[in-house]
């Protein structure tokens, strides 16, 4: 049967499994909209499209599935960038649809027309023009495919106004073939080999972990080959969950706000298993100081990765699921015969003494109320059993430090870009792919208010996010380098004009709740969270209070400035 | 730092030059060179790459030309055995006095002339960049006034042995 290329998408989005997609209309999609009520995929309709695309990547990261969302051209276009810079630096599938103008206006400065594949060239895994309506399920095929396999990221797919009313016979490829693009899954067994003889020989061993452990689901053999091996495991924040957040052998967080602990095991250990994490400037500090004692093993998908900011002794091309299981299955008969705790002990106790020494801390002396006490009290009421979304900024970096992840999908952050305003759009995406669960956006007064509009969103669609915003009153990341770094010139970072964040919840019909003193922080957010609607809780928390440890911009890893 | 001619097979598709070059200038690497054509097969497009960088700069390189989605190979052909080329056309001052001294050099790099006019010569020349090297310094008293490169073209030769 011939359909036309807006009935192929949808009945296409069907065939890939998207149940819902979020979006906002316009004159170059108002032909796929007209098409949406006779379509099984549910649609969102956002008040901005920012908000549009974090929540495909909140709903991706949160339901480890493909997140996707529809927009016009344009400005509608456009607005979506930092989400798809987001997802891209995050290694997120979201697979984005642009409608465009009509092919014979291309390049005529036509009204409401952008070159958006040319400005999200370098921030998409890749991106189509549809230029010829037989190509259409094939490219929407790949996309899927591409956002999803590899090293999942962003693809965007623009088409033209005249393309979706074209019609063609439906017939969606089963599978796909590029002879262009084939990545590597499985590691090298050599290679696997080599790093069970160090790990024989290694006195001091280190698993440090990233996101590629989250997006590839090897989570239980990164546990398996921690508790087994009695490895200590040190995360970046995109991996954080990916190992449980309360055993003894977790360490934390490394680099720039990491913990004592993680950063003297990095220091010191003379073998480091970096898994699914690519060195990045937060992590590493100062690079030629960097692991300076160790053999440094590298597993990462993306072959770029290796060997493109510290040179590793052995590298592994590879999914990480399938090389830390290779890994799993090469050491299981070890077990018996060599005892891996004994060998690690003294180890594994000093990095134990580490933590005893310096665990992550804060003065709760005053009056005020301590925003890492409200993070602590949030994992205490949860069990750790929310989804908990971030903006970015000091907010961002208590949510890492406080909050004990148990498990992968669970902590959703714009780790690469840092893209205020990601969390709570984020958030309202998990929600939606999980209607049941309890989904937090542990917010700052900053941050929230780039993406505040998305409130009406949750309301009307019935999605119970909860925002605590850790209000005081500053961009106070900023606020916190101005104050150490540049003489407390705390240049444009009072923000303490602000709206009355209870009164604007109850404006979008959702409840506000506000706390000013200590006593009341853990009676607010239990009665926050029962709330059957999105509600926002304003803590108006210390205000100068700052994030520790922190290693300087630059700084090798041990010269960290401690509560 | 050193230069080397990279190979890069890619599908022949809108944009594709577009993503080769943006990662260059993305990514603050150097590129001295680049030139595009059509192979026989007829979706597939050879581009000749001369960049310039340490080996990890390279390395990288390689990389991230073999990551872009529309790349089917990638080789470094300074690793191998292999012939470059390129084709140079100069336009330069030719006045009585001088014309016999530069068909001389025309003559000893084998080269061609390809027009002329009262007071000057189109020359053209084809070699690897040592040649093209010497000629231009050689032209160079004599007053170039405007010059056309195509930039390297490559190949691995058929047989691993120096000629």
């Amino acid at each position: 049967m011939k359909l036309t290329g807006a009935q192929i998408l949808l009945k296409c989005l069907e065939e890939e499994g998207v149940d819902v997609m979020f979006g906002f209309p316009g004159g170059a999609v108002i032909d796929i909209y007209d098409e949406i009520p006779n379509s099984k995929v549910e649609h969102i309709l956002v008040r901005h499209e920012q908000g549009a695309i974090h929540a495909a990547d909140g709903y991706a990261r949160a339901s480890g599935r493909a997140g996707v969302c529809l927009l016009t051209s344009g400005p509608g276009a456009t607005n979506a960038v930092t989400g798809i810079a987001t997802a891209y630096a995050d290694s997120i599938p979201v697979v984005i649809f642009t409608g465009q103008v009509p092919r014979a206006l291309i390049g005529n400065d036509a009204f409401q027309e952008v070159d958006i594949v040319g400005i999200t060239r370098p921030c998409t895994k890749h991106n189509y023009l549809v230029q010829d309506i037989k190509d259409l399920q094939t490219i929407i095929k790949q996309a899927f495919y591409l956002a999803r396999s590899g090293r999942p990221g962003p693809v965007l797919v623009d088409l033209p106004k005249d393309i979706q009313q074209q019609k063609v016979e439906f017939d969606y490829p089963k599978d796909v073939s590029m002879r262009s693009y084939k990545p590597t899954r499985k590691p090298h067994i050599g290679q696997i080999r080599k790093v069970v003889k160090l790990l024989k020989k290694a006195r001091r061993p280190l698993f440090y972990t990233g996101g590629g452990v989250i997006s590839s689901a090897a989570h239980e053999e990164l546990t398996w080959l921690g508790q087994k091996l009695s490895i200590p495991v040190t995360s970046t924040l995109m991996g954080l969950g990916a190992f449980p957040g309360d055993d003894d052998l977790f360490l934390g967080m490394l680099g720039m706000h990491g913990t004592y602990a993680a950063n003297m095991a990095v220091n010191d250990c003379d073998l480091l298993l970096a898994v699914g994490a690519r060195f990045d400037d937060r992590v590493t500090g100062r690079i030629d100081t960097f692991a300076p004692n160790a053999t440094i093993v590298h597993i990462d998908v993306d072959p770029t990765s290796i060997q493109k900011n510290v040179s590793v002794h052995v590298p592994i091309v590879s999914d990480c699921k399938p090389a830390l299981a290779a890994l799993k299955k090469e050491t299981e008969g070890t077990l018996e015969e060599f005892d891996w705790a004994a060998d690690h002990k003294e180890w594994v106790d000093e990095v134990q003494g580490w933590n005893r020494e310096h665990p992550l801390t804060y003065k709760d002396d005053g009056e005020g109320i301590k925003p890492q006490y409200v993070v602590e009290k949030i994992y205490e009421i949860t069990k750790g059993d929310a989804i908990i979304a971030t903006e970015v900024g000091q907010n961002q970096m208590w949510a890492a430090q406080f909050y004990k992840y148990a498990k992968p999908n669970t902590l959703l952050t714009s780790g690469g870009l840092g893209t205020m305003g990601y969390g709570f759009p984020a958030a309202m995406g998990a929600q939606k792919a999980f209607p049941d669960k309890l989904v937090i956006d542990i917010a700052g007064d900053g941050s929230i208010q780039m993406c505040i509009q998305e409130m009406m969103t949750v309301v009307c669609n019935k999605l119970p996010v909860k925002i605590v915003i850790l209000n005081n009153g500053y961009l106070g990341m900023v606020r916190q380098w101005q104050e150490l770094f540049y003489d407390k010139n705390y240049c444009a970072t009072c923000m303490d004009a602000q709206p009355d964040f209870v009164k604007l919840a109850e404006a979008y019909g959702a409840a506000g709740f506000r706390v000013t003193e200590k006593k009341d922080v853990e009676k607010t957010l239990r009665e926050a969270f029962k709330v059957d609607k999105p509600v926002i809780v304003d803590i108006r928390v210390e205000k100068e209070e700052n994030v520790y440890p922190m290693v300087p911009a630059g700084a090798s890893l041990t010269e960290m400035l401690l509560v | 730092m050193s230069k080397h001619t990279l190979s890069v097979m890619v599908e022949n598709e809108p944009g594709v030059l577009s993503r080769v070059a943006g990662l260059f200038s993305g990514r603050g690497f150097n590129i001295n060179s680049l030139n595009v054509a059509p192979t026989l097969e007829k979706d597939v497009s050879l581009m000749t790459i001369v960049a310039e960088g340490d080996d990890a700069i390279i390395e990288q390189i390689v990389k991230q030309l073999r990551k872009l989605i529309p790349t089917i190979k990638v080789k470094d052909l300074t690793e191998l055995n292999s012939v470059d080329r390129e084709m140079v056309l100069i336009k330069v001052n030719a006045e009585d006095s001088k014309r016999a001294e530069i068909l001389r050099i025309v003559d000893i790099f084998r080269c061609k002339v390809v027009d002329v006019s009262a007071d000057e010569l189109t020359i053209e020349i084809t070699g690897d960049q040592s040649k093209i090297g010497a000629i231009v310094n050689l032209l160079t008293r004599f007053g170039i006034k405007e010059i056309a490169r195509t930039g390297n073209v490559a190949m691995q030769r058929s047989m691993q042995i120096e000629l």
